[in-house]
């Protein structure tokens, strides 16, 4: 049952993520690209990680996705004119170097070792187990990107501020 | 099989009590902000000359809105002024799963939990789904090609932001308190004394809180999204018919939940005040005798009071009748209380019965809270001014998300202090 839900969202978000890069509207894209999430959010519950799904929707799909769509309706984009044409020289360029990142991908993807994922300890994925984590293992990790943070929070600010 | 089964009614029944709660919130709001504004309110339509008090009013809405006209404006972007009503609807219909409705019991030696989900998870699940409600306002401005719905729906997206953080933080202390993200658990430790109830134990969360969710509904005094007076009811401006009914719903729905939550987080949700669920059971058959007394001396007195109204004779039809019929009704309903109680007395019961007393007294006791919650939220609506758009975004960003953070940082003081 697990494997056919893992097939089934795994091509929902493949086929969204697709759709949304040959949108003429960026409206569309953006809330394909929302869809993407939803569908990547249940990977991860399909991962034992409930917490870290209902964050993605929370804080990805529903806070920084919102800023997405905003900025789309107050730029009032036009449908896209698409670019002219480009010589057969560079989409035979094009297609090589793509195929080539492809099949590394394929060539790395058939290297893993099957001993590199061991089974899930008993609370993997609950709100405690990560909230140890953090506070333990990657807590250097954590604080720094709290330091990320309010080095955006400042810079916001100072860029909203009215010149006095 | 019966997993099955249980599953669905464990969906079903909370979503029909829920979405049949909407037209009972829509008659109260009518009915109450009238008796606020020192007027009856409605009180014409009726049934075969049964008016109910109006209790039919919110049917003759329901039934207007569907034989309106279904307009598409003219450069409308279809597809997403389709989809923004449904998203709403959407949202508001799921969010119910994790709310639960009594305290979970041994059945046949297995934990039963009287909720549709039961998510580790659960306040995380509802704010992710109250995030996704800001799109559909957004959608609904956007889409309908008219400056003032997206002015609104900016507007309403903007201010759902910016309150949902407030919010967020004012359950991380609680969260914090309480060690578990389930609203289970957090009820289960709101023990059932009403002094530890989380209101007064933490009662600036409670007030952020409940600012917060008026802000997240839209509901006055934060309601310039909508304002009528100033931006032609904003977002949904262009909508008719069902559509504008699926978000007339929506909104209800949104204002249920959030008396629920509110219910359920800071007033002890299905906790019956002063009665542990361990002296319900033990006691249960004299609750059901002695509440059954109650009710059937309530209904017979109410039963006679209405009969005993006489009222001039000048409908001529049955509407002169009215009180007369409800009267008997009520009268039966009380007769037929008394005679279970002279039939069986105090007699005990069986031990599933008492499962399912329990879960049904402390699911009524958290319906109460709920209702009483939403008539604060109406009483709310009527009572304050609408406050401007940026003093709304001043209150919700230079003193609700600090008071918030100040709050996370003294509960974690008196946590250590206390040791937990």
């Amino acid at each position: 049952m697990a494997d056919y839900l893992f097939y089934i969202f795994s091509f929902i978000t493949v086929l969204t993520v697709l759709l949304m890069i040959f949108q003429k509207n960026p409206l569309a894209s953006a809330l394909l690209l929302i869809l993407g999430f939803f569908s990547l959010a249940a990977l991860y519950i399909l991962l034992h990680a409930p917490f870290i799904a209902a964050l993605q929707i929370l804080v990805y799909a529903g806070a920084i996705m919102v800023l997405f769509v905003f900025v789309i309706m107050l730029l009032n984009l036009k449908k896209t004119v698409s670019p002219p044409d480009t010589g057969w020289i560079k989409k035979t360029l094009i297609f090589l170097v793509g195929s080539v990142l492809f099949l590394f991908f394929v060539f790395a993807f058939f290297c893993i070792p099957e001993t590199l994922f061991p089974a899930v300890s008993e609370g993997f994925g609950s709100p405690e187990k990560i909230g140890e984590l953090l506070f333990s293992k990657y807590i250097i990790a954590f604080e720094l990107i709290d330091i990320l943070l309010l080095a955006g929070i400042v810079g916001a600010v100072l860029l909203g501020k009215k010149e006095t | 099989m019966s997993y099955w089964v249980t599953l669905i009614l464990k969906i079903s029944i909370p979503f029909v009590l829920i979405f049949s709660l909407v037209p009972f919130l829509v008659w109260l709001e009518r009915k109450g902000s009238a008796y606020i504004q020192d007027r009856p309110g409605p009180n014409r339509a009726a049934i075969l000359g049964l008016r109910l008090g109006g209790l039919l009013h919110p049917l003759a809405d329901v039934i207007k809105l569907i034989f309106k006209e279904n307009i598409m404006p003219a450069r409308a972007h279809r597809f997403f002024y389709i989809l923004a009503p449904g998203l709403a609807l959407f949202v508001a219909s799921i969010t119910y799963l994790v709310i639960p409705f009594a305290e979970p019991t041994l059945i046949n030696n297995e934990l039963f939990y009287f909720q549709g989900a039961h998510l580790n998870i659960g306040i995380l699940y509802i704010l992710a789904l109250s995030s996704l409600g800001v799109y559909a306002l957004l959608l609904a401005g956007w889409s309908s090609n008219n400056k003032f719905a997206l002015l609104g729906g900016l507007r309403s997206a903007s201010q759902m932001i910016s309150y949902e953080l407030s919010l967020g933080l004012a359950l991380i202390s609680l969260i914090m308190w309480t060690g578990s993200l389930a609203i289970n658990d957090i009820i289960v430790s709101q023990t059932h004394l009403p002094w530890h109830w989380n209101f007064i134990f933490d009662p600036i969360a409670f007030l952020v809180f409940f600012i917060a969710v008026f802000a997240e509904t839209n509901r006055t005094p934060f309601d310039l999204p909508e304002g009528e007076s100033e931006l032609v009811a904003g977002y949904h401006v262009e909508y008719s018919s069902l559509k504008f009914a699926m978000f007339f719903m929506a909104e209800y729905v949104h204002i249920i939940i959030a008396s629920a939550l509110m219910a359920a987080l800071f007033f002890g949700g299905w906790q019956i005040p002063f009665v542990s669920s361990s002296f319900l059971r033990e006691h249960c058959s004299s609750f059901v005798f002695f509440g059954l007394i109650f009710t059937a001396c309530f209904l017979l007195l109410l039963g006679i009071i209405l009969i005993t109204n006489n009222k001039k004779i000048h409908y001529k039809d049955l509407r002169d009748f009215e009180s007369v019929i409800m009267g008997v009704f009520l009268l039966l309903l009380g007769l037929s209380c008394l005679v279970y109680v002279l039939l069986f007395g105090k007699a005990p019961l069986s031990d599933n019965a008492v499962i399912w007393i329990t879960a049904f007294l402390q699911g009524c006791v958290f319906l109460f809270k709920i209702l009483v919650f939403c008539w604060i939220f109406i009483w709310v609506r009527w009572t304050l001014p609408r406050m401007r758009y940026d003093q709304l975004m001043k209150l919700g960003w230079k003193i609700l998300l600090p008071l918030s953070m100040a709050n996370i940082i003294v509960t974690a003081i008196r946590m250590i202090i206390t040791n937990g």
